[in-house]
């Protein structure tokens, strides 16, 4: 039974269509990778997976039902930490404002993820005051907390100096090798070529192609996977 | 609802403060006569226009700092599952609550001068006090000091006010160290040449 499944999604901003009946599904343990131009519509199906944005047509469902909240985590470009709160309360918010645990036992939990993603000595930061990396593995701590099903990345390094960019990379692999379920859209070739069980290239709201890494690198069947891949590698 | 806290804030921002202040006094009662009665002071008139002009351009100074918090923030928030409430309990509002004190802060020492108009509805406030008193003795400069004194002095606690709460609302984690911290960095503190 697939994990995570997206039906037939359709979505329209006014009159552009983002999404043109993309069917996708994620299996436990796996990790696809979804690469492709910008305007392409994959930052618009992770949405969609992840409950933000609602189909106009189609159906999201995680082992056969509706997610529940937290059940699908989401890390973001541009991080979005709470700025109004440091890297413990950050962590701690979900466990407290959804899962309405006591405060002594999020803050422990917390501590352990923070830990997880080597950050248990920043704990009392603010966003403001961390690089942006160790912002990301911050974001990435406060979706893990929450037992998450599956995790969704949205260009996690894309706003990353280039030497902070690997930080992320580890944490996302170790997680990986974890057996966390993941979607990530990234255009990180290297990390697509080792990590994942297999790569997606979206053009115009479809999917396009999907092949295991090594045969989607070295041997992309469809005319447009090549176009892109020339001109990104 | 949006229609009329555009219609409210269009009045009375559009209008003069010193025209709403004569309205609320000397048009009000004629309207309905319960404004005639002996508990309709001038003072509370004046509470009552001045309130309604600021709420005004309170409620625009709200909009524009609930406004510039960044929609990444809600979207995290619900990428948790957390409801809007709490994301605007626990997120955005304290985010805006930064932004909107500074302006806030200008707004409450507008309004304490704009009390001085009270006095074209015979409130004896701050100014037409001092008037009342150089009008007995001539002793302008006295008069005028001890005004501006008062002024001052208000203001000043409004902006010590103000300070302490953007210390508060500072997000970060140094924020009480700032106050015991030198005020020049050592480093810099003494000149090599």
């Amino acid at each position: 039974m697939s994990e995570l499944r997206g039906h037939d999604l359709v979505k329209y901003y006014g009159d552009l269509e983002v999404l043109r009946g993309v069917t996708f599904e994620v299996a436990p343990g796996e990790v696809k990778v979804i690469v492709g131009p910008s305007g392409s519509g994959k930052s618009t199906l992770l949405r969609v997976l992840a409950g933000l944005e609602s189909p106009d047509r189609g159906t999201v469902t995680l082992e056969g039902r509706a997610a529940g909240p937290g059940e699908v985590g989401m890390v973001f470009q541009r991080f979005n930490l709470f700025s109004n709160m440091n890297a413990l309360d950050n962590v701690m918010c979900g466990l407290v404002e959804v899962r309405r645990l006591p405060k002594t036992d999020a803050r422990e939990q917390a501590l352990a993820f923070l830990d997880r993603v080597g950050l248990a000595d920043h704990h009392s930061k603010f966003p403001d005051e961390l690089s942006g990396g160790q912002q990301q593995r911050v974001a990435i701590a406060r979706a893990l907390v929450m037992k998450p099903k599956a995790m969704l990345f949205d260009e996690p390094t894309s706003a990353l100096d280039i030497e902070l960019v690997r930080e992320v990379l580890d944490v996302m692999e170790a997680l990986a090798r974890d057996g966390m379920t993941m979607v990530v859209v990234t255009h990180e070739m290297r990390f697509a070529h080792h990590v994942a069980s297999s790569v997606l290239m979206m053009d115009e709201g479809r999917i396009v192609e999907e092949a295991p890494p090594d045969r989607f690198f070295s041997s992309p069947k469809e005319e447009r996977t090549q176009r892109f891949l020339a001109l990104v590698e | 609802m949006r229609g009329f806290v555009f219609l409210y804030t269009w009045f009375f921002r559009a209008t003069p403060t010193l025209l709403q202040l004569l309205f609320v006094w000397d048009a009000l009662p004629q309207i309905w006569h319960g404004f005639t009665e002996s508990w309709f002071t001038p003072f509370l008139a004046a509470s009552i226009a001045l309130s309604l002009n600021e709420a005004a351009y309170m409620a625009e100074i709200i909009r524009s700092g609930l406004l510039s918090v960044d929609p990444g923030q809600e979207l995290a928030g619900r990428a948790l599952g957390m409801s809007r409430r709490r994301i605007l309990q626990r997120v955005i509002i304290p985010q805006a609550v930064r932004i909107v004190i500074p302006p806030m802060g200008n707004e409450f020492i507008t309004l304490l001068k704009l009390t001085s108009l009270a006095t074209v509805i015979s409130v004896t406030e701050l100014l037409t006090a001092s008037q009342n008193f150089y009008s007995t003795n001539f002793s302008y400069e006295e008069a005028f000091a001890a005004a501006a004194l008062y002024y001052l002095f208000i203001v000043s606690i409004l902006m010590f006010f103000q300070s302490r709460l953007e210390k508060r609302y500072t997000f970060t984690s140094a924020r009480r160290r700032v106050r015991n911290a030198p005020a020049v960095p050592v480093a810099l503190s003494h000149d090599a040449r």
